[in-house]
């Protein structure tokens, strides 16, 4: 009833190949921007800053990448955490080497430097294809975890293996380090979250996008059909790794303020895997639905029983989140085995209809 | 040139110069390889029936053993608990085959997949309640299980061979070998070996698709109880057990998805490989490179030969 | 969609709706809040529960007895961290709003992250015995303390102890060093480095990757085939006790294995009669002949308040985390004495850490005498680098087999002087330090 198109006329073919045609989907996306950047600080809970949202961007941001590898190009990929470390450990070489240059900027570059060596790694998935091309996903993560714990030069020495992040600062507000305020890098993180999602979307709606899901689809089809292979997957891993790696150095420099190796290890990896595919492959939205269901249902569960009066123990109360988040991911994918993406689009769908059933 | 003749030369110097320390350490990898091949093989089972690749298996290592120990805790006789463990792994088929296989017949592999570690988080939490999170020592010698070991001296120094281990590398041939008469010889065998070709073919001749799953999970889990009981009683049982399931992929990418023997030859090559490139030339590297030696020998395999070894050829056809 | 699948879609999405309660802080009693970060699950659940009950089992027993501290109660909570350095930053998120007291990090890694944010957020950090071997001067952290030996004490102490006097006598030997290769396993690695170039003797290193601890097999081969006449350990959780397995298999002599002072009973009685005389550090006593843990097993344990299984109590790391609650009572009550007040604030808290006396007499007020060696704090001084003794393993239970040695502080205090001034340089802008000190020294 107030989701139809019926007086919506398109005088351009720029307009009629938009990404939002309909005015009610970009009036939805207008509140959603405004709820991110005007309500939730203002709620000035620095809890729900700190804790909820920083880390759900970063990792929507991070599910966003290997969404984009391992949903529309069908390349499955379990070495994300080790991207994500190389981008975090390129940015903390940067900044120490050259602590003059705007940190922002050498957020952006480590992202690049994340994208070099996920092309390498990305080299063996022409060769061997399909569940197998795991394995050199793997052999990536653990390698790189690896490289994290004995290359010395990449933590400058220091005896714990750890890093810290020095303070860092953007028109004399601090932004990394324990004296930046949770709102200030809040804001930070939504603008690059918010920026790389646009672009990401953009990707996928073009010519690049198409041309990964052609080669997810069929890849010989493909090939046949023109598409240069070897540029499409490398493409694929080289775009992926750059957001694993900005997500990383965003994760490490304006959420932990430190990191050690075992930050991205295989656990890591294994969640936005599962953040991706409870998403629903294939989605921008879905990176963002399956990024919230795994991060911020277990902080509301953990921290239900004190909220409604129950004391249990603290690893009572653990076990029981664990236990109640892998029911609900089974009782989701019974619902909706293409993930939390396709409820949204049956959602909009029945929405357009409405009232009416059909 | 230091360095390539410490790759090339050195470590083969030391192994003839120590031969006992060699043989100590193929050893070594063999037992290694027989304990992940035993993992392989649980996901083997259920892979070739019911195309499903079940993250869950680490776990249910873990929670095999633990629910043998808890029993045993409780008070119940070793074996009367083995019984009783058995009967659990049966019922957590009958409950997976039924809450989770039922309702996503024919949906995607990869909602599967992601359905299987929604069973983990189940055990982790489930069994983490009940047992508690402490790490408990296994019950190796009321299972009649060997301790000790038996050293032998030879090529100039002595090789032990711990008697437990031993017993491990036993146990799991008689489970391969028993697996495969059962697959090849009784019917139900048949009617699994019919159901990993094709579904539709298999219930169009009256196999029925529940039972059968219920069986190979069922098998999976008296798998992975065996392997629980071995590798707890090599260290104590505890979560941090599930961890090493993961080393169990590359064997499976080696020795290919869908094949039987394939796990036990992979399990040994990743196994063996990676104790010789650890002990010889670990230290080159500054060690601890037994993490990621198994996923680069694995990958290496697959560059040469993409299915696996005893994996069914992949023919894609446009 | 089917209308049950749109029930079942809202029904979630309400389930969802409901949690976002739980995000409001809760209110402020009247009792100073004591959070304990802990992890009873996880890989190091074993190391883990008994210093958890250990540490709430003498906080109880003084809620019980007295009444908290000074009369105000203690609100004590346990946030399960499971050694997790991202759940670590999130526990401590959580509590912020509470307004901690003190916060006991329980993992070098976690402490690693909190150290920068201790003096911001003015919450002292106590990390009794391990974290930042660096943080024991005060002038440079004044917000973190880590009593009574730090980790480069520990390292020394043993050494000379298995010199049999003094560093020197190691010359020309070989020592294995295996340890857990991340945070606290690794912090001794520079000492090692520099005292093995002063007095001449050889390291042989031996990581344990933190996710491959149970699977050993690989370090003790290479154990097996360097021969060093000793091996030294940093291990926690489950890397002890497959350690402890693995060293009986490749026949290495017990009496040759000395660790670091985090091994307990868990790690060793399954191992029993074959790991007699492994040997590890501690610095206080074992068992419940003290009348403080006489208290806590009739007032908390016997009354069933305690989560403790009976092996575990009075065992070594039970004992531990009576310890560190001891310490975190001692400084709650000096904050009490110098501001003036009763519910005292982490500021507060920090003055009393800084001014913590523990002489015997104190230590018999506590109920625990000569249950560990007097030491005291001061401004300057975070740690005290006190001595340790030598406890070897019977087959059943710890025997104490030396008196307490002394760490080698003119070896060991100027590294220390140089990582901390290192740690300031490297953070850029690390603040010096403007707090006031109470005391002369």
């Amino acid at each position: 009833m107030f989701y139809r198109e019926a007086g919506q006329f398109k005088t351009s073919y720029a307009a009629d190949m938009a990404i939002f045609p309909i005015r009610q989907d970009r009036i939805g996306l207008a509140i959603i921007l405004a709820i991110a950047f005007i309500a939730i600080p203002a709620t000035g809970n620095l809890f729900l800053l700190d804790t909820v949202m920083i880390p759900f961007l970063i990792y929507a941001l991070a599910t966003v990448g290997l969404n984009l590898l391992t949903g529309y190009c069908g390349l499955l990929s379990l070495g994300v955490g080790a991207f994500m470390g190389v981008g975090a450990y390129a940015c903390y070489k940067l900044t120490t080497i050259f602590p003059g240059v705007n940190i922002l900027i050498w957020i952006i570059a480590s992202g690049f430097v994340s994208c070099a060596v996920g092309v390498v790694f990305g080299l063996p998935s022409l060769r061997i294809k399909g569940f197998y091309l795991v394995v050199s996903t793997l052999a990536a993560q653990f390698f790189l975890d690896w490289c994290f714990a004995r290359i010395t030069w990449l933590y400058n020495d220091n005896t714990s293996g750890a890093i810290e992040v020095p303070t860092a600062k953007l028109f004399g507000l601090p932004i990394t380090g324990p004296t930046a305020t949770p709102t200030t890098r809040y804001f930070i993180v939504l603008i690059f979250v918010v920026t790389l999602a646009w672009i990401a979307s953009n990707l996928v709606h073009g010519r690049i996008g198409r041309m990964w899901m052609a080669v997810r689809d069929m890849d010989i089809a493909a090939e046949l059909m023109g598409v240069r292979l070897l540029r499409a997957k490398l493409l694929a891993f080289a775009v992926s790794s750059f957001y694993a790696g900005v997500a990383g150095a965003l994760m490490v420099f304006l959420w932990l303020g430190a990191a050690e190796p075992e930050a991205f290890n295989i656990n890591q990896s294994f969640l936005v895997l599962f953040m991706t595919i409870i998403g629903g492959l294939g989605s921008i939205v879905g990176a963002f639905l399956g990024a919230a269901l795994l991060h911020i249902l277990p902080i509301g569960l953990r921290a239900l029983p004190g909220a409604i009066g129950l004391s249990l123990g603290s690893a009572t109360i653990e076990q029981l989140t664990f236990a109640i988040t892998g029911a609900l991911i089974i009782f989701f994918l019974i619902v909706e085995p293409r993930g939390l993406a396709q409820l949204w689009r049956i959602g909009k769908q029945k929405l357009r209809v409405w009232p009416f059933p059909y | 040139m230091s360095l390539l003749y410490q790759i090339f030369i050195d470590p083969f110097a030391q192994m003839i110069a120590s031969p006992d320390l060699l043989v100590q350490t193929i050893w070594e990898g063999f037992v290694g390889g027989v304990l992940y091949a035993l993992i392989a093989l649980g996901f083997v089972l259920i892979f070739k029936a019911s195309g499903v690749f079940n993250f869950a298996q680490g776990i249910m290592m873990v929670f095999a053993a633990l629910t043998l120990v808890g029993f045993h805790e409780k008070g119940a006789p070793a074996f009367v608990a083995l019984v009783l463990t058995i009967g659990v792994m049966y019922l957590l088929a009958l409950g997976v085959e039924r809450v989770i296989l039922r309702p996503l017949v024919n949906q995607p592999e990869i909602s599967l997949f992601m359905a299987t570690f929604g069973l983990t988080y189940l055990l982790i939490g489930g069994g983490e309640l009940v047992f508690g999170g402490n790490p408990k020592s296994m019950i190796a010698s009321e299972l009649y299980l060997p301790s000790g070991s038996i050293d032998l001296k030879m090529l100039g120094g002595t090789v032990s061979l711990q008697k437990l281990d031993i017993a491990a590398a036993v146990i799991a041939l008689v489970m391969v070998v028993g697996l495969g008469l059962f697959f090849q010889n009784t019917r139900i065998g048949r009617a699994l070996r019919a159901v990993a070709d094709d579904h539709q073919a298999a219930l169009s001749v009256g196999v029925s698709l529940n039972q059968i799953w219920v069986i190979v999970w069922f098998a999976a889990g008296v798998v992975a109880l065996a392997t629980g009981i071995m590798w707890g009683a090599r260290s104590d049982v505890s979560f941090a057990l599930q961890i090493v399931a993961l080393k169990a992929l590359p064997v499976l990418v080696l020795g290919g998805l869908t094949s039987i023997p394939g796990a036990i030859v992979g399990g040994l090559i990743i196994g063996v490989g990676e104790k010789l490139g650890e002990f010889y030339w670990g230290h080159i590297f500054g060690g601890g490179i037994e993490s990621w030696l198994a996923y680069m020998i694995a990958m290496a395999f697959l560059l040469f030969r993409p299915q696996g070894l005893f994996g069914e050829r992949i023919i894609e056809r446009v | 969609m089917s209308n049950k699948k749109i029930a079942y879609f809202t029904g979630a999405a309400l389930a969802l709706a409901l949690t976002a309660p739980a995000f409001t802080p809760a209110a402020a009693e009247d009792s100073i809040y004591v959070p304990l970060f802990t992890y009873r699950t996880g890989p190091f659940a074993g190391s883990g529960t008994p210093i958890a009950d250990g540490m709430h089992d003498y906080l109880t027993m003084l809620n019980l007895r007295d009444g908290g501290v000074g009369g105000v109660k203690l609100n004590v909570d346990e946030c399960e961290t499971g050694y997790d350095t991202k759940k670590g930053l999130e526990c401590y998120d959580a509590v912020k709003s509470k307004n901690p007291v003190i916060v006991n990090p329980w993992s070098t890694g976690i402490t690693l992250s909190l150290i920068p944010k201790a003096a911001v957020d003015k919450t002292p950090i106590l990390s009794m015995a391990y974290g930042l071997s660096a943080s024991a001067k005060g002038d440079v952290f004044p917000w973190i303390f880590n009593p009574p030996a730090t980790y480069w004490d520990g390292t020394s102490e043993i050494l000379k102890y298995i010199a049999g006097g003094s560093i020197d006598k190691l010359k020309g030997k070989t020592i294995g060093y295996i340890y857990f290769d991340a945070g606290f396993g690794r912090e001794p690695l520079p000492l090692f480095k520099q005292l093995a170039s002063d007095f001449g003797f050889t390291m042989k290193y031996y990581p344990v990757a933190p996710a491959d601890m149970q699977n050993q097999s690989a370090q003790w081969l290479d154990i097996r085939r360097d021969k060093p006449d000793f091996v030294v350990m940093f291990g926690w959780g489950a890397m002890n006790a497959t350690a402890v397995k693995e060293a009986i298999k490749a026949g290495y002599p017990m009496d040759k294995f000395v660790s670091i002072w985090w091994p307990g009973e868990a790690d060793l009685v399954s191992a029993g009669d074959a790991a007699k005389g492994f040997k590890t550090l501690n610095w206080h006593g074992v068992g419940a002949d003290y009348p403080a843990l006489q208290d806590i097993k009739k007032l908390v344990v016997d009354a069933g308040k305690s989560q403790a299984p009976k092996d575990e109590f009075a065992g070594v790391l039970y004992d531990r985390g009576v310890y560190n609650s001891m310490l975190i009572a001692e400084a709650i009550a000096n904050a009490q004495k110098l501001s003036g007040k009763k519910l005292v604030t982490g500021e507060d808290v920090r003055r009393g850490l800084e001014n913590i006396n523990l002489d015997a007499a104190r230590f018999k007020e506590l109920g625990l005498e000569g249950f560990a060696a007097p030491f005291k704090l001061s401004c300057a001084d975070h740690n005290s680098h006190s001595a340790t003794f030598i406890q070897e393993w019977d087959g059943a239970k710890f025997v104490k087999v030396t008196d307490p040695i002394s760490p080698d502080s003119a070896d060991v205090q100027p590294l220390l002087d140089e990582a901390a001034k290192a740690y300031a340089e490297k953070n850029a802008g690390w603040p010096a330090r403007t707090e006031a000190c109470d005391s002369k020294s």
